[in-house]
């Protein structure tokens, strides 16, 4: 009898292990109230040998799709400032990362939502060369390897060649006949992994945000609002708002609201909370100068995982005591030294650093002149100050790094990393040659000598977002030596800096004055009624 | 020694619930400038300014009484016997044959000296603590507009800590006046019930 009980509960329970998702997911597909099962369409119906083929199948219904993404920064990789008219873009800048894009297109470009960028001769022109899966993907199972210039794989391949390691293929139809709207983890699949691996480059995007509690991110919760990206990056025809070359850092446009053309970035907090969204008035004014992260994102890198706060390329290159690429660990398993990349710094639960932002942000570009000083290189600085109206307080991740350059033409150098060539500096470590190759690819000069320079670069922090419960108190800005205590161009109430210092002196100075006196005299008085008594 | 109704019911109100207002004002004030931690920040701001309006309440309520009564004559200067006041509590105090020069009726209650520090109070540092502290407490609205003429925050609160600074000073002062009547709590009596004391005795100074 008992036997029976403990063999149905097995039964039922492996019956329910193995229904579970597909119970969630019918729910998703109802929820989203999709017209189309692309299960059924005969277009998807077939194997596919390739990526551009599928995406011939999906244009000969989707027919305008191909057209929308190729004005898309996704796209081109690049980016033309209008304020600055900086031309930018993954394509055209460097960072302190893994700097460049340009002659590692093999490897970078396994982000890139296209088939083939091998090199500055793909064509971004064809429309088949579009990667419909890498954001529609609704199974999970599509890759797009590192060193496959952002094609996937469909046929076993060792990689790198010789290497006995061996790339495993995904079945394209399966993928192809699932697809659904771009959720957190097919944006995540790139976003979360900038800089080269999971949680690296922003601090605020790491996988932990596939799947966070009400306490990672308010808005993304899976038990609560459950938001994907693109609830907040509110996308039409393809194109994506709120990007980080042009942000916008301080919106002061109503709520959007149905029916209304809203003009305005909708990826923005008050694109939905509108302009006074606290019930205590004193928090809404403070809305004039801070941007709401800057309270509502108490700290990054909060999901479990670290973020790198520095990156020293200048170490790279030390081999290990058998003569070969060494790496070294810390104690949760994050690489501390890398022979190949040198010394990093990472960090969890990371306060951000505050600076005055006005949404301009100005990048040194490969050719810009750059000079060693006290002050370390801004790869990108973001401008701002209190008083051009145009500034709000925000948090920021300072990313700091040493990298190479060029210190004749003093300026900073596109290497080549990645590749298996013996240029490539992964390959042999010899700075002089890698950046050769790197400076030669992108048609530039370059003098032959190779130095290191400190370098920093921002980036904004907005995702994140805690519960109101754990947003930054106030005690944590307006005291002494708190979070904001390098922002200039205000008073905050509790910080000593901005008290008048005389007043403050003089203040305490007459009131124990008077204190004291007033004691003498009570004193004076004790004693004469004690003699005369 | 006589007793004699000073202090009505209203005025004896107005003080001690005033006093107490003050007192925590300072202390919730000095803890949001910086000084010390006691209440928590926020808690320290949300009750400063709870009180600040319990505060201007109980003043417009003051300042009506005091025209409706003619008890705002109490507060006009006089340098009479001013001196002689000052002399007093410098010396005289400390003698047990001298008298305080002044004689306290219920037409003028106060000697020269409170005269000239309650006129100053009331005139000077109240208006100051809340005309700052409103500007303070609304600033960001005002800035908005072109109300605050250019006046940074930063003047607003320098002027409500200057104001602070002095309200503290009066209290220290003014309560150890409290405790020079004919015993150490003579005067603190007559602020609780409304009867004080008075010496019937002619005054040192009357001739006769």
């Amino acid at each position: 009898m008992r036997l029976t009980n403990v063999l149905a509960a097995t039964m039922a329970a492996i019956f329910f292990a193995a229904t579970g998702p597909a119970f969630a997911e019918t729910a998703v597909a109802k929820l989203l109230k999709s017209t189309a099962d692309h299960g059924k369409f005969k277009a998807l119906d077939r194997e596919f040998e390739s990526g551009p083929e599928v995406t011939k199948a999906c244009l000969s219904c989707h027919t305008e799709a191909a057209k929308q993404i190729h004005q898309t920064q996704h796209w081109k990789w690049e980016f033309v400032n209008p304020d600055t008219k900086q031309l930018l873009g993954k394509k055209h800048v460097v960072n302190n990362f893994c700097t460049s894009v340009a002659s590692n297109e093999a490897a970078c470009n396994s982000c890139h939502i296209g088939y083939g960028w091998r090199d500055d001769k793909f064509d971004f022109t064809v429309e088949e060369n579009v990667d419909c899966l890498v954001c529609h993907d609704a199974t999970g199972k599509y890759k797009k390897p590192s060193g496959f210039a952002g094609l996937p794989v469909t046929k076993d391949t060792e990689f790198p060649p010789g290497s006995g390691k061996i790339v495993k293929a995904i079945n394209l139809r399966e993928i192809a006949q699932k697809v659904g709207p771009t959720k957190r983890t097919t944006c995540g699949a790139c976003h979360f992994n900038g800089g080269g691996g999971d949680g690296v480059k922003h601090g605020d995007l790491d996988s932990s945000l596939e799947a966070p509690d009400k306490n990672l991110d308010v808005h993304m919760d899976v038990k609560g609002n459950n938001f994907s990206c693109a609830t907040c990056h509110k996308t039409g025809g393809h194109q994506v708002p709120g990007s980080r070359y042009a942000p916008t850092a301080m919106d002061k446009a109503p709520a959007h609201i149905r029916g209304l053309q809203d003009k305005t970035n909708p990826a923005t907090c008050p694109a939905c909370h509108g302009q006074a969204p606290h019930k205590l008035a004193k928090l809404n004014d403070h809305t004039a100068k801070l941007a709401c992260q800057t309270c509502h994102i108490p700290a990054f890198a909060r999901g479990g995982m670290p973020t790198k706060l520095s990156w020293d390329w200048s170490t790279a290159g030390k081999l290990g005591p058998d003569g070969k690429p060494m790496t070294i660990k810390n104690e949760d398993g994050y690489d501390t030294y890398m022979s190949i990349k040198g010394d990093f710094v990472w960090k969890e639960n990371v306060q951000p650093e505050y600076i005055w932002f006005n949404g301009t942000v100005k990048y040194t570009l490969v050719g810009d002149k750059i000079e060693k000083g006290d002050k370390p290189t801004q790869i990108n600085h973001f401008e701002g100050s209190p008083t051009d109206g145009k500034s709000m307080i925000w948090p920021i991740k300072l990313f700091r790094g040493k990298q190479a350059y060029d210190p004749v033409n003093k300026s900073l150098v596109i290497t080549h990393l990645a590749g298996n060539d013996g240029t490539a500096f992964w390959k042999n470590l010899k700075w002089e040659q890698a950046v050769a190759t790197g400076m030669a690819a992108a048609h530039t000069p370059f003098s032959g000598k190779v130095d290191f320079i400190e370098t920093e670069s921002m980036w904004p922090i907005t995702h994140m977002v805690a519960p109101k419960e754990k947003a930054v108190g106030c005690i944590e800005c307006h005291v002494s030596n708190g979070r904001l205590e390098k922002i200039d161009g205000l008073y905050m109430p509790g910080r000593g800096r901005d008290h008048l210092a005389v007043l403050d002196l003089g203040g305490w100075a007459l009131a124990a004055l008077a204190l004291l006196v007033v004691l003498g005299h009570g004193v004076g008085r004790y004693l004469v009624y004690q003699r005369n008594r | 020694m006589s007793r004699t109704y000073i202090f009505k019911r209203f005025e004896r109100f107005w003080h001690w619930s005033q006093a107490a207002l003050i007192l925590f004002m300072l202390a919730s004030g000095f803890e949001v400038h910086g000084v010390y931690k006691l209440l928590g920040w926020q808690r320290a701001v949300e009750l400063h300014t709870t009180a600040a309006w319990a505060l201007i309440v109980l003043w417009a309520f003051a300042i009506f009484w005091h025209f409706t009564t003619g008890e705002w004559k109490q507060y006009i200067p006089t340098t009479e016997k001013i001196a002689a006041v000052m002399r007093y509590y410098a010396f005289g105090i400390f003698d047990r044959n001298a008298h305080h020069p002044f004689r306290t009726t219920q037409l003028t209650k106060h000697n020269p000296l409170q005269r000239l520090a309650y006129l100053f109070v009331k005139l000077f540092i109240n208006p100051l603590i809340w005309i700052s502290g409103l500007l303070y407490l609304y600033y960001p609205e005002l800035a908005r507009t072109s109300a605050m003429g250019g006046i940074e925050l930063g003047s607003v609160a320098t002027a409500h800590t200057l104001a602070a600074f002095l309200m503290l000073i009066f209290l220290i002062v003014h309560v150890y006046f409290a405790t020079t009547g004919h015993t150490p709590l003579a005067h603190i009596k007559a602020m609780i019930t409304g009867w004080e004391d008075l010496e019937e005795e002619p005054l040192a100074s009357k001739p006769g």
